[in-house]
C-alpha cells in the first residue's frame, strides 16, 4: 500500500504540472460539447432547389411559394429549361429540380388531376432522402389546400383518410441535442481515457523510466493500479465537467438517478483505461500508440450508435457493436438521461461493462512484463 | 574481500537466432569495482539486463546477491542499484521528488528517506537545487544524482551502464570519487565504459567481444599479458579481432 501511495503522487504531481494535459481536460469537453452539438445536426437545412415552371400560373406560383416559405428551401433558380436546371446539378449548385409541367393549373382545374416531376441530387443520400420527403409532404398539403377549394361540401369523403397524431416520449420537443449531448459526452470520456492512459505508459517506454521501475522491486500490479486510478479520477472530474455543461447550456438534466450514471461511468472508465493500458503494451512508441488507439476509436465512433441507429444496421454490424463499449454507455446514457431508467433497467448494460473491464484490465496485466 | 556477490557459470542470450551473449562465466566479490568493457554491440548491456532481472537469460546460471537470476529475480531487484545508459530520473519532477520516489517504492522510510536527503544534497553541493526540477539541471549534475538515487537504498551490488557518457573530464572524475566512495561502503560495483582511462581505476576489467568475454584480470595484469603500455592498446588488440557489426 506504501509503494502504491510513492506511485499515486508522483503521477498526480506529474499530470499536475503538464500544462497540455490540463488543457485537454478542460478545453477539450468545453469546446466539444458546446460546439459539435450544433454542428452535428441531424435537421436537414438550406436545401438547393431549382424550380422549372413551364406553367407561370398563380397555381404554380403559389405552391413555389408555399415550398420555400417552409423555411427548409432555398431557391436558387427559378428557369423555364431542363437542361439549364441539370447543370445546376452538374455544378453541385442544386440538390433538387421541381419541374411543373405547362398545363398545371389547367389540368388540376379541369380534370382535377396533375403531375409534378422531381429530380434529386443523390450523392448525399442523407440530404437527398430527407429533402424529397419534405418537398413531398409539402406538395401533398399543398395539394390538400386545393382540394378543399375546389372539392366543395362532398356528401363523403370518397378517399379513406388517416390522420395519424403524433406524441413523442422521453424527448417531447424531438430535441436532437438532448440525444447528442450526452453521447458526445460518452465518446469524449472514451477518448481522453483511452489515449491519456495509453500515451503517458508509453512516453514512460521512450524516455526509460519504466525500465528504472522495472529494476525495483515495485509489483506490477501496483504500478499498473499507480496509473489508473490517477486517470480514473481524471476522467470522472471530466465526466462531470461535462455533465455541468449539459445542463448549463442545453438544460439537460437526467431523469434517472445521477448516482447511476456516476456508477456506470465509474466501471466504464475502468474498460476504456484498461484498454488505455493494453494499447500501451503493445505500443512501443507514442505514435504507435496514437494510430492503434485512433483506429479503435473511428469504428468506436461509427459503430457505437451515436450517429446511426444500431438497429438499422446490418447483421455483422451489429454483431460488432456487442464487442463495443462506447455503444453501451451511450445506450445507458441515452436510457438514464431521457427516459429516467433505473439500476434494474440497465444492469444487463452495466455487467458487460464490467466484463470488458475484467478483460481488458487482466489481458494488460498478463501482457506487461516486468522482463523480456 | 571474497565472498562473491555475483556469480555468473555459461550465462547465455538468444534473440532468435542471434546470440547476444555466449556463455559467460565470472564472478564479482563484495566492495569490488568490476569493470565490463566491450565495443558497441559486444554484448555488455544485454549480460548487465540479465543479472538485473529486466531480461530472462535463455541458458546457463547466475546469482546476483545470494539469489537465482531466473526464479528469484524479483528479490534481486530489492538488494541492487541500476542505472541505465538512458538518464531514468523524472525531469518533470524536482530533485527532492525523485529522490523521495525511488526511495519510497524501495520501501525506505519517511525518517531515513528525509534524513538521507539532505545528506545526499550536501554531499552533491545540489542542496540548494533541492527543489528544483530536474530537467533545470546540467547533465553532470543529473547522472551524479541518478547514482546517487541508485545507490540511495543501499544496495550490495550497483550496475551502471556508461554511465559517463557524454560527461565533461572534471565531472567525470567527481563521478568516479563518488564510485570509490560507494565501493569503500561496501557496495559491489559492477561497470561498463567506453573510457579506458576509466578501465584503470577499476579492480578487475573484463573485455567482451562478440558475445564472449575474452580477457578479465586486473588492468596491471592484462596490461602485462598482452604486452601494452595502456588500457586502450589491450582492448584495440582485443576488439579488432570482433567479427560483429557494431550497432
Amino acid at each position: 500500500m506504501r509503494t502504491l501511495k510513492f506511485l499515486l503522487q508522483k503521477e498526480f504531481r506529474q499530470i499536475f504540472r503538464d500544462p497540455s494535459i490540463l488543457r485537454l481536460i478542460f478545453i477539450m469537453p468545453v469546446i466539444q460539447l458546446i460546439m459539435l452539438p450544433f454542428a452535428a445536426d441531424y435537421e436537414i437545412k438550406n436545401i438547393k432547389l431549382v424550380v422549372i415552371d413551364h406553367d407561370h400560373s398563380s397555381y404554380s406560383r403559389s405552391l413555389v411559394t408555399k415550398i420555400t416559405s417552409s423555411g427548409y428551401f432555398i431557391l436558387t433558380d427559378y428557369t423555364g429549361s431542363f437542361n439549364q436546371a441539370f447543370e445546376k446539378i452538374e455544378q453541385d449548385k442544386a440538390d433538387l429540380i421541381l419541374e411543373i409541367p405547362a398545363s398545371f393549373e389547367k389540368d388540376l382545374v379541369k380534370e382535377s388531376e396533375s403531375k409534378i416531376f422531381m429530380a434529386v441530387n443523390a450523392i448525399n443520400g442523407v440530404k437527398a432522402g430527407l429533402g424529397s420527403s419534405y418537398l413531398r409532404s409539402i406538395i401533398q398539403e399543398y395539394n390538400k389546400e386545393v382540394r378543399t377549394e375546389w372539392i366543395q361540401f362532398p356528401r363523403f369523403n370518397p378517399e379513406t383518410n388517416i390522420e395519424v397524431v403524433y406524441s413523442n416520449w422521453f424527448n417531447s420537443s424531438m430535441n436532437y441535442k438532448v440525444f447528442m449531448v450526452p453521447g458526445i459526452l460518452v465518446l469524449l470520456l472514451t477518448m481522453v481515457g483511452a489515449n491519456l492512459t495509453a500515451i503517458n505508459i508509453v512516453k514512460e517506454k521512450e524516455i526509460g523510466t519504466i525500465e528504472q521501475i522495472n529494476v525495483t522491486p515495485v509489483r506490477k500490479f501496483h504500478f499498473i493500479l499507480g496509473k489508473l486510478i490517477p486517470f480514473w479520477v481524471l476522467g470522472l472530474l471530466i465526466f462531470s465537467i461535462g455533465l455541468g455543461i449539459a445542463r448549463l447550456f442545453y438544460g439537460i438534466i437526467p431523469a434517472g438517478n445521477i448516482l447511476t450514471i456516476y456508477l456506470f461511468a465509474a466501471v466504464y472508465l475502468f474498460a476504456v483505461l484498461g484498454l488505455g493500458l493494453l494499447i500501451s503494451t503493445y505500443a512501443d512508441n507514442q505514435q504507435q500508440a496514437m494510430l492503434i488507439s485512433f483506429f479503435l476509436m473511428m469504428i468506436f465512433i461509427l459503430l457505437g450508435g451515436l450517429y446511426t441507429s444500431i438497429d438499422s444496421m446490418p447483421g455483422w454490424a451489429q454483431a460488432i457493436t456487442k464487442a463495443n463499449p462506447v455503444s453501451y454507455f451511450i445506450e445507458v446514457i441515452r436510457m438514464v438521461v431521457l427516459k429516467g431508467s433505473s439500476l434494474a433497467d440497465i444492469k444487463y448494460q452495466l455487467l458487460t461493462i464490467l466484463g470488458f473491464a475484467i478483460v481488458l484490465n487482466g489481458w494488460a496485466v498478463v501482457n506487461y512484463h516486468k522482463r523480456s | 574481500m571474497n565472498e562473491k556477490v555475483i556469480i555468473v557459470e555459461n550465462l547465455t542470450k538468444k534473440f532468435g537466432d542471434f546470440t547476444a551473449v555466449d556463455h559467460i562465466s565470472f564472478d564479482v566479490h563484495k566492495g569490488e569495482i568490476f569493470g565490463f568493457l566491450g565495443a558497441n554491440g559486444a554484448g555488455k548491456t544485454t549480460a548487465m539486463r540479465m543479472l538485473s532481472g529486466l531480461s530472462l537469460p535463455t541458458s546457463g546460471h547466475a546469482r546476483v546477491a545470494g539469489f537465482d537470476v531466473y526464479k528469484e529475480n524479483e528479490k534481486i531487484k530489492q538488494n541492487i542499484g541500476y542505472m541505465s545508459q538512458k538518464f531514468s530520473l523524472y525531469e518533470d519532477l524536482t530533485v527532492k521528488e525523485n529522490i523521495r520516489f525511488y526511495a519510497g517504492i524501495y520501501g525506505m522510510s519517511n525518517r531515513f528517506i528525509r534524513e538521507k536527503t539532505n545528506e545526499v544534497l550536501e554531499k552533491l553541493h545540489l542542496a540548494a537545487e533541492g527543489d528544483k526540477l530536474v530537467k533545470s539541471l546540467p547533465l553532470g549534475w543529473k547522472q551524479k544524482l541518478a547514482f546517487s538515487v541508485a545507490i540511495f537504498h543501499e544496495p550490495q551490488i550497483v550496475f551502471l551502464d556508461e554511465p559517463t557518457g557524454g560527461v565533461d573530464p572534471v565531472t567525470r572524475r567527481e563521478f568516479w570519487q563518488m564510485i570509490y566512495e560507494a565501493a569503500e561502503s561496501g557496495i559491489t560495483v559492477f561497470v561498463t565504459t567506453h573510457y579506458m582511462d576509466e578501465a584503470e581505476y577499476c579492480n578487475r576489467v573484463s573485455i567482451m567481444v562478440d558475445g564472449r568475454i575474452d580477457a578479465m584480470d586486473t588492468p596491471q595484469l592484462l596490461k602485462k599479458t598482452y604486452d601494452a603500455v595502456s588500457m586502450d592498446e589491450v582492448f584495440l588488440k582485443l576488439a579488432r579481432k570482433a567479427t560483429r557489426a557494431a550497432d
